[in-house]
């Protein structure tokens, strides 16, 4: 790609056209992303709602406040990235590639935040049908509880796989990101949609899975 | 290039600094006792920050119509799913309650 004239695709009229195609691709396919969550988040909404008690119980097993804290990472990463995307559209490179590195920083302590309870709840033995313990919950219906870890599993597990996804892409922005300026920013600013995303799947998984109360 | 009207830097600290807020209060009025107003109280402040994202961080406020109309469709179909999902289950008079 040149760097005297600008990325402009043959098939569109000008920057600015080519700037609202991929932003309105990027949107579409966060709205089948909304369908993808939202299927499994409705699976547990049917779940939770036929077993309060047990799930209730399970959720109790969950560290809340290391919940609380990843959330926070996760919003003070939407901030770095928006500031991204604003540093690409006023040409400021050097701040683009700051808040880059921050974003992935962020994602990245998410991540092993998340990792560090994973093996945490391996190590309590709540992982259905891996390693898991009866113990801890007497008076309930142990498969049910159950049921609640295998959606908080695969829950955050689906979401932590599009945050590895957004953390390559990042990268990639990162290694190419002198050649993004006010002329031409689209690739941040669609990455920045899709980042913003999975911070609010992770803003309802937070309270429904960590937060339950009867 | 790309939309006219653009959000501030400044809006940014804000709107991030009410996210913030607003995940505090999650925690808090997770702590109150509510009865089973738990659930609609932090599903309403875990959409009320859903919002502030999309209409700002995600610059969806300075958008076109037709991104407008994408956002509408995926809440519409999500309304959808939940609404009639939730019509079957809280109403099989299965007394857990």
């Amino acid at each position: 790609m040149s760097a005297n004239h600008l990325p402009l695709e043959h098939h569109f009229e000008n920057m600015e056209q080519q700037h609202d195609a991929g932003t309105l691709a990027m949107w579409l396919f966060l709205a089948t992303e909304v369908l993808f969550f939202g299927a499994l988040l409705t699976g547990y909404t049917a779940y939770r709602s036929s077993y309060p008690a047990e799930f209730a119980a399970a959720s109790q097993h969950l560290k809340e406040m290391v919940g609380a804290v990843n959330t926070a990472v996760l919003i003070c990463s939407s901030l770095t990235m928006a500031l991204a995307v604003h540093a690409a559209r006023t040409s400021q490179r050097r701040l683009l590639a700051t808040c880059l590195v921050l974003t992935l920083l962020l994602g990245a302590t998410f991540l092993g935040i998340k990792a560090w309870e994973w093996y945490s709840e391996y190590q309590e033995s709540l992982v259905p049908g891996i390693r898991f313990s009866a113990e801890p919950f007497t008076g309930v219906s142990v498969p049910r509880a159950q049921m609640f870890f295998v959606f908080y599993f695969i829950l955050t597990g689906l979401h932590g796989l599009h945050m590895i996804v957004g953390l390559g892409v990042l990268t990639v922005l990162l290694v190419r990101h002198r050649r993004y300026s006010a002329e031409y920013f689209t690739p941040i600013e669609v990455a920045g949609l899709y980042w913003h995303f999975v911070d609010i799947v992770w803003i309802f998984l937070f309270p429904l899975l960590y937060l339950v109360r009867n | 290039m790309g939309p006219h009207r653009t959000v501030s830097v400044r809006v940014y600290w804000l709107i991030f600094a009410a996210l913030l807020g607003l995940t505090a209060a999650t925690v808090l009025v997770a702590g109150v006792p509510l009865g089973h107003w738990h659930t609609p109280a932090a599903i309403a402040i875990a959409v009320t920050k859903a919002t502030l994202v999309v209409l700002f961080f995600m610059h969806a406020l300075h958008s076109s119509r037709l991104t407008w109309i994408v956002i509408g469709a995926a809440v519409f179909w999500l309304g959808i799913l939940l609404t009639l999902t939730l019509a079957d289950y809280l109403t099989r008079g299965v007394a857990i309650y």
